[in-house]
């Protein structure tokens, strides 16, 4: 029998949480302290920690190295993709006025898009990292 | 809609396009699977940019009046400004100019040096090194040149992890290690001036630096501040004594990173430079506080000997030629020292601002020079790579005879480089001793002199190896090199001729981007 039943059990039920304060810091990013940044590494440090109870290779099949790989680009393409909305819309680079009739909500909007590019490169590459440093010596 | 209104509405937005077109192509870059295609990205890309470039620079030229973007269209000392003028203006099609001259080149160099699978990593990381020093140049906020010095030197840092060679990951790594340390210390001048004034805009930070230097208590904090960001930049430009990371890492990258770096990476930093000593502190700043022109001018004459002598016992060629760009960013810094110091009244009839400064018109006249002579030499060195796999003198030997094309494009480059008259290396030399002479410093005319005369033993010395001695086993072997890499290298050496004898397209716009920058401040 294995010896780390309270830790297997209590990780699983403190992961769901762990993923929701992430989408709450992520949500607050524009009005609040958080962001993408920090909800993205929230995030990551929920797969490492599942990585690092339940192994590598669990971890792998809830965040499989290609799809990670795949976001770490995707995100900064969100990011960019939002200023170049913003220009065929006629305005400067990552000026979101054109995305809302009301000019406060349409900054809201623009910048909630730009943080979600943020928490997806973040957290993918933080996750990219884990893999790369708990293979070494594996292969 | 018709080509034109496309046109007239893509133009205010071209400035932030010379970023987000080569940081587009870069994630494009990595969703490849075929290096193929992923160069083929960067080709298209490329050419874009440079042609950007063109147009902004043409723009500059013919209205005098710089062009701002205002990123997220917030106003300046709040919001992000892209500033393109003569300077920024010329530069930006330097660098531009030459990463997509030498793109075709790219494709079987880098095809038979780099794994298949991490290839489209190099023309994603290629291509995000270009938006980064795209950036440091048209950027008109501190910071954001920060960034982009960072972003610039992440991407170069894998560059030249992925030379073939086992020691590119030791060069990389040290390489890493210093150019942290300079954006540091950047980082901290920068910093320093933030507390100081408030803004990061250039700008700005100059119209505010004023009160503070008054203010004896704030003072040495502006000499501070000065110090950090000069010695953090000078890191990254590689000026004697701070060159070590650069013969390694020019050594054991791919030959064509070699080639792009060697003719953009540091004149971007010098750039940065510039910007920082004239347009925000100010000349006068650095003269009363402290020495910086003195400064300046020492190092860079050491660098134009002691890097040269290294270059001479060399039996690396690449190796050879990265001690030869230290050397050559000597003769850059040494025309912005000079730049630096009162022009003697005796040599000018004219005031400042009509007169072009000749000092700094030498530096910026080498910036493209160099750029273009020493990416023909690293590229022809890339060509005899991909026939021979090695450029150990004792390798290249008498490879001459069985590629004529390549190695007389070399030898071209290479007349160029000790500053032949009719090359282009020659216009830098003459308005480097120009600006000597305004200045009264009428022994740096003979130490131009003599450091050319050590270029001519170090580029005689490979001359002798390849033309004249018999053919090496491999040499003998090799074939011609084929199209795609004789035509870039002999565009870059043609040019070299091209520049020598017509300095409109160089000399005129660099002594127009002079006279904006000294002429403003005296």
């Amino acid at each position: 029998m294995r010896l780390d039943l309270i830790l297997r059990v209590g990780a699983k039920l403190v992961l769901p949480f762990i993923l929701l304060f992430a989408l709450y810091v992520q949500f607050h990013g524009d009005y609040g302290p958080g962001g993408g940044f920090q909800a993205g590494v929230i995030a990551a440090g929920m797969v490492i920690l599942y990585a690092i109870i339940f192994g590598i290779r669990a971890a792998k099949q809830i965040a499989p190295p290609s799809i990670v790989e795949f976001m770490v680009p995707l995100g900064v393409l969100i990011y960019c993709g939002t200023g170049i909305v913003s220009l065929l819309l006629g305005y400067n680079y990552l000026d979101f006025t054109g995305f809302h009739p009301d000019f406060l909500r349409a900054h809201e909007w623009g910048i909630l898009i730009v943080e979600l590019g943020v928490l997806v490169t973040v957290s993918s590459t933080m996750i990219a990292m884990f893999y790369a440093f708990a293979q070494r010596g594996r292969r | 809609m018709s080509a034109m209104t496309f046109l007239n509405a893509v133009e205010p937005h071209l400035p932030i396009l010379l970023i987000i077109v080569p940081l587009f192509g870069a994630l494009m870059a990595t969703f490849m699977r075929s290096g193929t295609v992923a160069w083929f990205i960067s080709l298209v890309v490329s050419v874009l940019v440079a042609l950007i470039a063109w147009k902004l620079l043409n723009t500059i030229l013919s209205t005098g009046t710089p062009i701002i973007y205002k990123i997220g269209n917030w106003e300046a000392p709040i919001g992000i400004v892209y500033k393109v003028d003569q300077l920024s203006g010329f530069v930006l099609l330097v660098i531009a100019a030459i990463a997509a001259v030498m793109m075709p080149f790219a494709r079987r160099s880098i095809a038979a040096e780099i794994k298949q699978r991490a290839q489209p990593w190099y023309y994603a990381m290629y291509l995000l090194c270009l938006a980064g020093l795209m950036g440091i140049v048209i950027t008109g906020d501190a910071f954001n040149a920060f960034v982009f010095l960072e972003i610039s030197s992440l991407a170069t840092y894998v560059l030249i992890a992925l030379g073939r060679h086992r020691r590119a990951l030791l060069a990389a790594y040290q390489y890493l290690i210093m150019g942290t340390i300079g954006a540091t210390l950047y980082v901290i001048g920068i910093g320093l001036l933030y507390v100081l004034t408030g803004t990061l805009n250039f700008d700005d930070i100059a119209s505010r630096l004023g009160p503070a230097l008054a203010d004896p208590e704030r003072r040495n904090a502006v000499m501070a501040a000065l110090g950090f960001a000069f010695v953090g930049v000078s890191l990254k430009l590689a000026l004697f004594p701070m060159h070590v990371w650069l013969p390694n890492a020019y050594t054991y990258a791919p030959s064509v990173a070699t080639a792009f770096l060697a003719g953009t990476a540091t004149k971007a930093a010098i750039y940065l430079l510039i910007r920082l000593l004239f347009t925000v502190f100010g000349v006068s700043i650095s003269i009363e506080t402290l020495p910086v022109p003195q400064v300046l001018i020492v190092l860079s004459i050491a660098a134009m000997f002691l890097a040269s002598f290294s270059a001479v016992f060399e039996n690396n060629a690449k190796r050879m030629l990265a001690y030869s760009s230290i050397a050559q960013v000597g003769y850059i810094m040494l025309g912005v020292g000079l730049a630096c110091l009162p022009v003697l009244a005796a040599t000018t009839d004219a005031s400042p601002a009509t007169t072009p400064n000749n000092g700094m018109t030498a530096g910026l006249v080498h910036i493209a020079n160099h750029a273009i002579m020493k990416a023909a030499l690293f590229l022809a060195l890339g060509a005899v790579y991909y026939r021979i796999g090695s450029v150990l003198y004792k390798d290249i030997a008498g490879i001459g005879r069985t590629m004529p094309l390549t190695m007389l494009a070399f030898g071209i480059a290479g007349l160029g480089l000790m500053g032949t008259p009719g090359t282009a290396g020659f216009i830098s030399k003459w308005y480097l001793a120009l600006g000597a002479i305004d200045t009264g410093w009428y022994s740096i005319v003979f130490l131009i002199v003599a450091s050319s005369l050590i270029s001519l033993i170090y580029i005689g010395r490979i001359t002798e190896v390849v033309w004249f001695r018999e053919p090496s086993a491999a040499a003998a072997q090799a074939k011609e090199a084929p199209l795609s890499m004789l035509v870039p290298l002999w565009i870059l050496a043609l040019l070299t001729i091209y520049l020598g004898l017509d300095t409109r397209a160089t000399v005129d716009v660099a002594a127009e981007a002079a006279k904006v920058l000294v002429g403003g401040i005296r």
